[in-house]
């Protein structure tokens, strides 16, 4: 047994949830390089100047890209050899949750009820997923989620005998009704299988993957590279004024699913996607 | 780029599509400051003034204003029409409109701007001054005082109703 202590889990959860607001990944730069590139309406190239330049200005003066900072969403993988005495994990988090907004000057948009709408003022609770993997090492993924793309999610519980491309208008038709309000260019998780609440999270899981990473079976990879053409195809463009880029990049996640059914869910990021992970 | 300096009293030469460099006083509001506003009364006149959506993260000591990027316009639209009566001229933001706030927008000859949604920390370094001017029991969404210089903004709607967007 290999044992951890609170304190640790807190410093990661701090440090990943701190570099996370402020510096970009070098994937998601990369690709808002190439759309600015590739853009043909002027007024859509302006903005990416204009967000480009922001995410360096951050960088250089260490302060959050985005001012929505989002709710911490972390992904706890944790071995089965690893134990946490006398402390509990879901405080660990939240400490180091605290900790980052508070001494990051980041902005705390978390209410304590979704109906009364009392801040927390910490920004706490985080959503935390737990795993339990074999070994003696513990993965910490953080994800800060804005909500300007988070609203404009969506799920749908499909026939078991849909065909790919009523599955692909109703992802297109999504990424239209979000319109500017994902702020564009975005990136697409997409997870398809499991359970309602399963697709759910495989969209989320799709997100933390690398920038155009392409997934491990040819078939799922020719689908996100269909998405993406599709969804550049609309024509939304950045921020919605039109344009040749509206998402960067579309990730699928797939489960076994139910003789019965076929769930696809679709998780929008902006572009200010940030991801940090660290192994303990 | 022409130059729009707030607060004013006409913006009919402003056309869809057009850049600007946008200068002067500017109020933020957002989902809870409209609410108490249209139930409560507007705290300040609007007249000839300009709203900004957005709710800043706190600022370093050492900077003027936290990062404060447009947050999504359209939560705004039920209560948008209401303003635009009590004399409110610009709005900035991110993202459409629907079809009730763009004929207000033609009515009381207003008009509606965008910004890059997503960049906080660009925007923040175009504010020179920034406070605390109603509901400050909101937090980052309170009402806050901006004074902003050449911020660049893309006209969305202009006063004759037309839009960049596509719906």
């Amino acid at each position: 047994m290999r044992e951890i202590t609170k304190e640790e889990i807190k410093k990661a959860v701090a440090k990943l949830f701190f570099n996370a607001n402020i510096n970009l990944g070098r994937d998601v730069k990369k690709a808002l390089q190439a759309a600015k590139a590739q853009e043909k309406n002027p007024n859509a190239q302006k903005m990416l100047s204009i967000i480009i330049e922001n995410y360096k200005l951050a960088e250089k003066n260490q302060t959050p890209i985005c001012q929505d900072t989002g709710m911490a969403v972390v992904f706890i993988d944790w071995g089965s050899e690893v134990i946490l005495r006398n402390a509990s994990l879901e405080e660990a988090v939240n400490e180091g949750v605290k900790e980052a907004y508070q001494e990051g000057y980041f902005r705390k948009s978390i209410v304590k009820d979704p109906l009364r709408r009392e801040n927390t003022l910490d920004n706490t609770p985080a959503v935390i997923h737990t795993r339990i993997i074999p070994g003696e090492k513990v993965k910490i993924t953080v994800i800060p989620k804005g909500f300007g793309s988070e609203n404009m999610g969506s799920l749908k519980m499909f026939n078991p005998t849909a065909t790919w491309g009523e599955i692909e208008t109703y992802i297109v038709d999504m990424v239209k009704k979000a319109g500017a309000n994902a702020c564009p260019p975005v990136i697409l998780g997409v997870g398809i299988g499991g359970t309602m609440e399963k697709a759910a999270l495989l969209a989320k899981e799709a997100l933390l993957r690398e920038v155009l990473s392409k997934h491990p079976d040819p078939f799922w990879a020719e689908k996100e590279e269909n998405l993406l053409l599709a969804v550049n195809k609309t024509g939304i463009g950045t921020q919605g004024i039109s344009g040749t880029i509206t998402a960067l990049a579309c990730h699928i996640e797939v489960f076994p699913t139910h003789i019965a059914g076929l769930p696809v869910a679709v998780n929008l990021n902006c572009h200010v996607s940030r991801h940090q992970e660290v192994w303990l | 780029m022409k130059d729009l300096l707030l607060p004013t009293s006409d913006v009919t030469d402003l056309e869809a599509g057009e850049w600007l460099n946008l200068s002067g006083i500017i109020y933020t509001a957002r989902d809870q400051a409209h609410q108490r506003m249209l139930q409560d009364g507007v705290p300040f006149s609007l007249k000839g003034q300009a709203i900004y959506y957005a709710g800043p993260c706190p600022a370093k000591p050492t900077k003027i204003s936290g990062p404060i990027g447009p947050t999504t316009s359209s939560r705004m639209d039920p209560f948008t029409p209401f303003l635009l009566k009590e004399g409110l001229k610009v709005m900035l933001g991110k993202g459409q409109r629907n079809q009730a706030v763009k004929e207000a927008i033609k009515v009381y000859k207003a008009v509606y701007l965008v910004t890059a949604g997503g960049a906080g920390t660009y925007i923040a370094s175009k504010v020179k001054e920034i406070q605390v001017v109603a509901y400050p029991d909101l937090g980052s969404e309170a009402v806050h005082k901006l004074i902003i210089k050449d911020l660049p903004v893309l006209v969305a709607i202009d006063i004759k109703g037309n839009s960049i967007f596509q719906n």
